[in-house]
């Protein structure tokens, strides 16, 4: 196997990331923000997931058949997620009218 | 011992199995098929997500009271730890690409330490739940009678989560402790060193699951 070894400095800028962002999600959360709290912490979340994905587990220098199928599991976490909400938060938004009886 | 083919290329025959044309697409295979099985791990670990979104929505003020007692430090330290481990594990397989055996240990050890210290912090603070009663069961007790029965299941959620991502690190921890044995036996050469590759992706999506977990279970809610 030929792969391009990665230097070991972008691993080190990675993990200082990882931790720079796990010092900010903390920080963030001591503040009342609201509902930017949620917000604000899901989306360090998912920046910290997508640079583990990328450069960690080596997605980035991945075939395009690996990343579709790596696309593929977080979009149906993303439906999963998103089709419970959309029911789950939208009751109530509609009264519920009277019109079969 | 395995029959050596001897009509593929001499270096071909310790490395590529007869069923596959070129290292290279041996590990592509082997590691579609890792993300394959990580797919499924993403899918199951969603299930306990999806439930915890439910409920959340469903109980939000019990969820804000229950969020008063999960330790943010420990919760924290742990988050780092895991990093760490990450780094560590990709510092092996960056040594196994170099083809230093020592290396490769060395990272392999630390990355099982790092685990072990996150599943140490972690017992820690299931023991402070057993001492305030807050496992879920005969014994679970909650100061406020109010959210009694919802805090209740917000714990159990937390203890699944919590519990089946422990479980995964025990696993993870057993399969790194099987590379450091493969690794001391000279099992791994530059060429061919897909296990460390394939654990490596199966300990970093531990981690990417305890980063969700973190802000879900520590951080928000507090300050609803």
């Amino acid at each position: 196997m030929n792969h391009p070894i990665v230097p070991v400095r972008t691993y080190i800028a990675v993990w200082a990331a990882l931790i720079a962002l796990t010092i900010t999600t903390v920080a963030v959360s001591k503040l009342e923000l609201g509902e930017f709290n949620f917000v604000a912490a899901m989306t360090i979340a998912v920046i910290k997931g997508s640079l583990v994905v990328w450069f960690f587990m080596n997605v980035r220098r991945s075939s395009s058949l690996t990343r579709l199928f790596v696309g593929a599991g977080f979009f149906w976490m993303a439906i999963l997620i998103v089709f419970v909400l959309s029911d789950y938060l939208s009751r109530g938004w509609v009264p519920a009218s009277v019109w079969w009886k | 011992m395995a029959e050596i083919d001897t009509s593929l290329p001499i270096h071909a025959h310790s490395e590529v199995r007869h069923h596959f044309d070129t290292a290279d697409q041996q590990f592509e295979s082997s590691t579609l098929g890792m993300w394959v099985f990580l797919l499924t791990e993403i899918m199951f670990f969603g299930g306990m997500f999806g439930s915890y979104t439910v409920y959340r929505n469903l109980y939000p003020d019990a969820f804000a009271s229950t969020s008063h007692f999960m330790n943010v430090t420990l919760g924290g330290i742990n988050t780092a730890v895991l990093i760490c481990s990450s780094l560590t594990m990709v510092l092996a397989v960056h040594a196994a690409q170099l083809g230093s055996k020592r290396k490769l240990i060395l990272f392999l050890v630390l990355t099982l330490l790092l685990g072990c210290v996150f599943l140490a912090i972690k017992y820690v603070e299931y023991h402070e739940k057993w001492v305030d009663h807050h496992i879920p069961g005969p014994g679970f007790h909650y100061a406020d009678s109010r959210y009694a029965h919802q805090a209740q299941i917000l714990f159990f959620l937390y203890f699944a989560m919590t519990g089946m991502h422990a479980l995964h690190m025990i696993v993870g921890a057993g399969l790194i402790t099987t590379l450091i044995v493969m690794a001391s036996r000279n099992r791994f050469t530059e060429h061919w060193f897909t296990p460390v590759e394939m654990i490596g992706l199966y300990w970093h999506f531990v981690d990417i699951v305890w980063i969700f977990l973190f802000p879900l279970l520590y951080l928000i809610g507090h300050t609803k």
